[in-house]
């Protein structure tokens, strides 16, 4: 792979999605459409996790089987703020963040030391000890979960409108992806490429190879926190399916579908594998079907993703 | 209490040695053709549908068993020739989004064809009541499962260890180019490999669908299982896998069992009751995380 650099017609292009998201609640609410304010909110968060881990696997190489557990420790640690009486998203956001992104460092503090199909491997064994973890976990639901009462507030405007609530995630998407954007450009983000390409070179180089990718583990977790709280307030609940492997797999299928180390990448794959599940379930019962076949088309014809059908990148 | 301990580490045994029949077919799958099949277990769940339909159809279990496992034989060879052979030169990333789409495919097709309800599975009436060892009480169906276990392992190393075929198995695990330049069929060895691994999955399948409810899903969470016993022994090696498979099943089993007791003899009824639970099913995730943390490359490294 090569260095990430933007497109130039990226960040028009940026700009112009970003007005289209600020209109869409006023137009679907003009077509009587409201409910899917509420789809398209989902859109934008798993946009979000599936960037997270974009970074992490994309931009760092490290392919993490592992990433749904950081989006349920947000979820959590928003329901659990919200039982301990904070209500306000500025404090339980960045709270979760906190919470995710620190369980991530331990999570990669310890994975790192592997290579390759055992670092998968053991990405998703800690996953699967927090799934467990979670599930009988008395206190916080156990197998039905955390629910909240009802959404939060953001800086004391309240969310439990969908329209706030998706104004708010694409807030933080756009921010979001703003940063990883800038971040793929610095300086940081090109260690971690270089590293991508040639570890051994760069450890050569005498840069600190594991610290490199242990902060860019953790802050991937962190961000997938913030998309596990965003989606706690969305779903009004705190469940340990999200922390299950196949929610790790479907994030990584996002991530894949929508172009490994492509900064949309994660964007892309969200909204169209989440556009396919919507559109599929109204085909047919037996969606699950199609939808697999299609992902198999995909690894077979398009093994770059589909982002990789538009984006160029400097060899 | 002794007669517990006795239970549950029978117990063990046979649910390491049916992990065993799953860790071996993806171990070398994973070691020679440097494939991780997330389908594995679909072809697990797949082969026990197999065996269960075809046990009704035929009203005999043995007759079932050996329809439904040259069944799944079948589905793999087509699986291989198909899909499989294509994923093999691709990178990890493709191997994992193709094989999670399989997945999706079985459960869903599964679930179209005999329905969303688990499918009944009775153990051959011969073999339905207890046998009597003392005054030790223990199931006749799953002592024939431990020594079917035992048989098909030591089939498998007698099979890996001591024969041509088995010699260049090995070969191709410990350096694929090499054996290739020696002249060796790899290819045609793959799809060996790959049958005889569909086979085995459906074996355990079969073998364990009078125990276990034969329903969609049940494939992901002993996917999982066999993947740990495969870290944990080392990829690629069979000894490994069958090692893995003993430490796993018998942690697994005897953590379940015991945990919960042990833990309420030692702390406040309440915090044993959380704690219990949790650290029972996390047992075996800890194990692995430790084992890797010491040895990243599994306790019998293939490529030592």
């Amino acid at each position: 792979m090569a260095f990430y650099r933007p497109a130039s017609w990226q960040k028009p292009l940026s700009l112009l999605l970003l007005c289209a998201a600020l209109a869409l609640p006023s137009a679907l609410a003009a077509f009587g459409q409201e409910f899917y304010i509420g789809f398209a909110t989902r859109v934008l968060i798993f946009a979000l996790a599936a960037s997270s881990l974009n970074l992490v696997l994309g931009f760092g190489g490290m392919v993490s089987l592992g990433h749904a557990a950081f989006l349920g420790a947000g979820a959590y640690a928003a329901a659990i703020c919200q039982q301990a009486g904070i209500n306000e998203a500025l404090l339980a956001f960045p709270a979760a963040m906190g919470i995710a992104g620190l369980f991530a460092l331990v999570v990669g503090a310890i994975s790192l030391r592997t290579r390759g199909v055992y670092f998968i491997m053991i990405t998703l064994a800690f996953a699967q000890m927090a799934y467990y973890l979670f599930i009988s976990a008395r206190s916080w639901g156990g197998d039905d979960g955390l629910p909240l009462n009802g959404r939060m507030t953001l800086a004391g405007f309240s969310l439990a409108d969908d329209a706030a609530l998706f104004y708010a995630a694409a807030g933080l998407l756009a921010l979001a992806m703003l940063f990883f954007g800038r971040l793929a450009e610095a300086r940081f983000g090109r260690t971690l490429q270089a590293i991508r390409e040639n570890e051994t070179r760069m450890e050569a180089l005498g840069y600190p190879v594991f610290r490199y990718r242990l902060v860019a583990f953790a802050l991937g977790g962190a961000v997938a926190g913030l998309a596990g709280a965003l989606l706690a307030n969305l779903t009004g609940l705190a469940s340990p399916n999200l922390l299950q492997w196949t929610q790790s797999g479907t994030l990584l299928v996002m991530v894949i579908i929508g172009g490994v180390g492509y900064l949309y990448g994660g964007v892309v794959g969200a909204a169209v594998l989440l556009l396919l599940e919507e559109s599929l379930v109204g085909v047919t019962e037996h969606w699950h079907i199609i939808l697999g076949l299609l992902l198999l088309a995909v690894v077979l014809f398009a093994p770059k993703g589909v982002a990789a059908l538009f984006g160029k990148r400097r060899g | 209490m002794f007669q517990l301990i006795l239970e549950q580490a029978l117990n063990g045994l046979q649910f390491g040695l049916m992990l065993f029949l799953l860790a071996a077919g993806l171990t070398l799958v994973f070691g020679i053709m440097d494939c991780i099949n997330l389908a594995h277990g679909s072809l697990y769940m797949v082969g026990a549908y197999f065996v269960a339909a075809a046990t009704q159809a035929a009203d005999s279990f043995w007759i079932g068993l050996a329809v439904g496992v040259a069944g799944a034989a079948i589905l793999g060879l087509l699986l291989e020739l198909a899909l499989f052979r294509r994923l093999y030169q691709r990178d990890h990333l493709s191997q994992v989004l193709a094989t999670f789409a399989l997945i999706l495919i079985a459960n869903e097709t599964v679930r179209a064809i005999w329905g969303p309800a688990a499918l009944m599975l009775n153990p051959p009436e011969a073999l339905a009541g207890p046998v009597e060892i003392g005054d030790f009480f223990y199931p006749a169906y799953r002592l024939l499962i431990i020594a079917f276990g035992i048989a098909i392992a030591g089939l498998l190393y007698l099979l890996v260890a001591k024969s041509r075929v088995g010699m260049w198995v090995r070969a191709g695990a410990a350096n694929r180019e090499m054996t290739e330049a020696l002249g060796i069929n790899v290819r045609g060895l793959f799809t060996a490999v790959f049958v005889f691994g569909a086979a085995l999955c459906a074996l355990a399948g079969g073998l364990l669908g009078p125990l276990l409810a034969v329903q969609v899903g049940m494939g992901e969470s002993v996917l999982i299982l066999a993947f740990v016993v495969i870290i944990i022994g080392g990829i690629g090696s069979i000894r490994g896998a069958l090692v893995g498979s003993l430490i796993v099943g018998t942690v697994d089993t005897l953590g379940r069992a015991l945990l919960p007791t042990l833990l309420r003899a030692t702390l406040p009824a309440d915090a044993a009751s959380t704690l219990g639970p949790a650290l029972a099913s996390i047992l075996i995730y800890l194990l692995m995380a430790g084992i890797l943390f010491f040895k990243p490359q599994g306790l019998f490294p293939a490529r030592a």
